[in-house]
């Protein structure tokens, strides 16, 4: 039996391709990939919100729902910008998407504050620079979570978040929080809080404090590997804007304009 | 030695002085004031998560555990040997049977001089009632 080499390298060739057929087969067959790929991710769940920016814009002045987060969480009313400790907020419609660069906004976004949260990035950048894992990215629902008992007050996440979504406690909040809340601890001074989704409202089956709160129903939220979830259903039929895609944080908190 | 007479002097004023708090309890023959402690009287959970033995010792190093779990893990839950369920809960599971803070937990932290900073954050409900 006579081998030439080039008989060998066809041969090699052919085998090596079948070594790694199933793997061509799953990026070939678009859909079974994205599929694949959505269950390994989701094998749990994955929180989102959808902000429906028209429906927030009904009562413009309205505070409701920082209000509701703010007692539920102890946030403290420091009274000036500098010191402020913020779970949520409002800006600008301009601000809050800075790249939406068009120089004819429509008329009823123009001038107008909308609601603004921690994002709970698919990828944070504040779990990355967090030196001792006080912030951490929680696998099973994607929550960003935060550990005050273990964060030392450094203050790399603040400066990492592109949203400006956390705050740090220049000086013991306590004297400042109008009607403690014995049921969820204060902060002490040195450390960096935000928005944690109400990881606790959730583990009693409950909606977060500002959902329950908005009496325009403009906040839902929601599991996005749930198919038939509320937030799937209005991703699928409205156009949503998530806040400075292009940094690759991949924002989880959508806005319907 | 020059001046031995003054030295000597202060040396034993010294001694004296420094082992004062040992000679002035065997002479007076009282001990400092025992931690005073007020149990709970709850009549529905009359046992600790806990035996009192391993509670005293412990406690602190159980509520490390339960913290790290609940945050960490995102587990809430705690059954004890006897099959009870409990929330893992400082204020609200630990606090709400010892709910006289100052009259349990801040005896013996304060006869041992310890200061465990779960108060900064953390909110004692009765304090709250008192404001």
């Amino acid at each position: 039996m006579d081998v030439t080499r080039r008989k060998l390298l066809k041969l090699a060739g052919l085998g090596a391709l079948g070594l790694t057929a199933g793997k061509y087969a799953k990026v070939f067959a678009n859909n079974a990939f994205t599929e694949t790929i959505l269950t390994e991710i989701g094998t749990g769940k994955r929180w989102a919100m959808v902000v429906d920016v028209r429906k927030c814009l009904v009562k413009e002045d309205c505070r409701d729902c920082i209000n509701a987060c703010h007692t539920t969480h102890n946030v403290p009313d420091l009274g000036n910008p500098k010191d402020e400790i913020k779970w949520i907020w409002k800006e600008d419609f301009e601000n809050v998407f800075i790249d939406q660069e068009n120089h004819y906004l429509k008329e009823n976004l123009k001038d107008k504050r909308i609601p603004i949260f921690c994002n709970h990035c698919d990828n944070p950048p504040c779990v990355r620079v967090c030196p001792t894992q006080a912030t951490w990215k929680r696998e099973e629902d994607g929550i960003v979570m935060m550990d005050w008992h273990r964060c030392i007050g450094c203050r790399y996440c603040v400066v990492a978040c592109p949203y400006g979504s956390r705050s740090f406690n220049w000086q013991d909040p306590r004297p400042y929080i109008d009607n403690i809340k014995s049921e969820f601890p204060t902060r002490s001074k040195g450390v960096v809080e935000k928005c944690t989704f109400c990881e606790k409202r959730l583990a009693e089956g409950k909606q977060p404090a500002c959902v329950e709160a908005c009496k325009e129903k403009a906040l839902v939220f929601g599991n996005l590997n749930d198919q038939n979830s509320e937030v799937r259903k209005l991703l699928k039929e409205n156009f949503s804007l998530r806040r400075k895609p292009g940094l690759g944080t991949e924002p989880e908190i959508y806005y319907l304009v | 030695m020059y001046d031995s007479g003054k030295i000597i002097i202060g040396i034993i004023i010294f001694i004296a002085l420094f082992t004062f708090p040992t000679w002035y309890l065997f002479t007076s023959g009282e001990a400092a004031p025992m931690p005073d402690l007020v149990y709970p009287e709850n009549e529905d959970q009359k046992e600790c998560v806990y035996s009192a033995e391993y509670m005293r010792a412990s406690h602190m190093d159980l509520l490390n555990e339960w913290r790290d779990i609940v945050v960490r893990e995102g587990k809430r839950s705690f059954t004890t040997t006897a099959g009870k369920k409990f929330e893992m809960s400082m204020t609200n599971t630990c606090l709400g049977c010892h709910s006289n803070k100052a009259q349990f937990c801040d005896q013996c932290h304060n006869y041992l001089e310890v200061n465990p900073y779960c108060w900064d954050c953390h909110v004692d409900p009765s304090q709250l009632e008192s404001q």
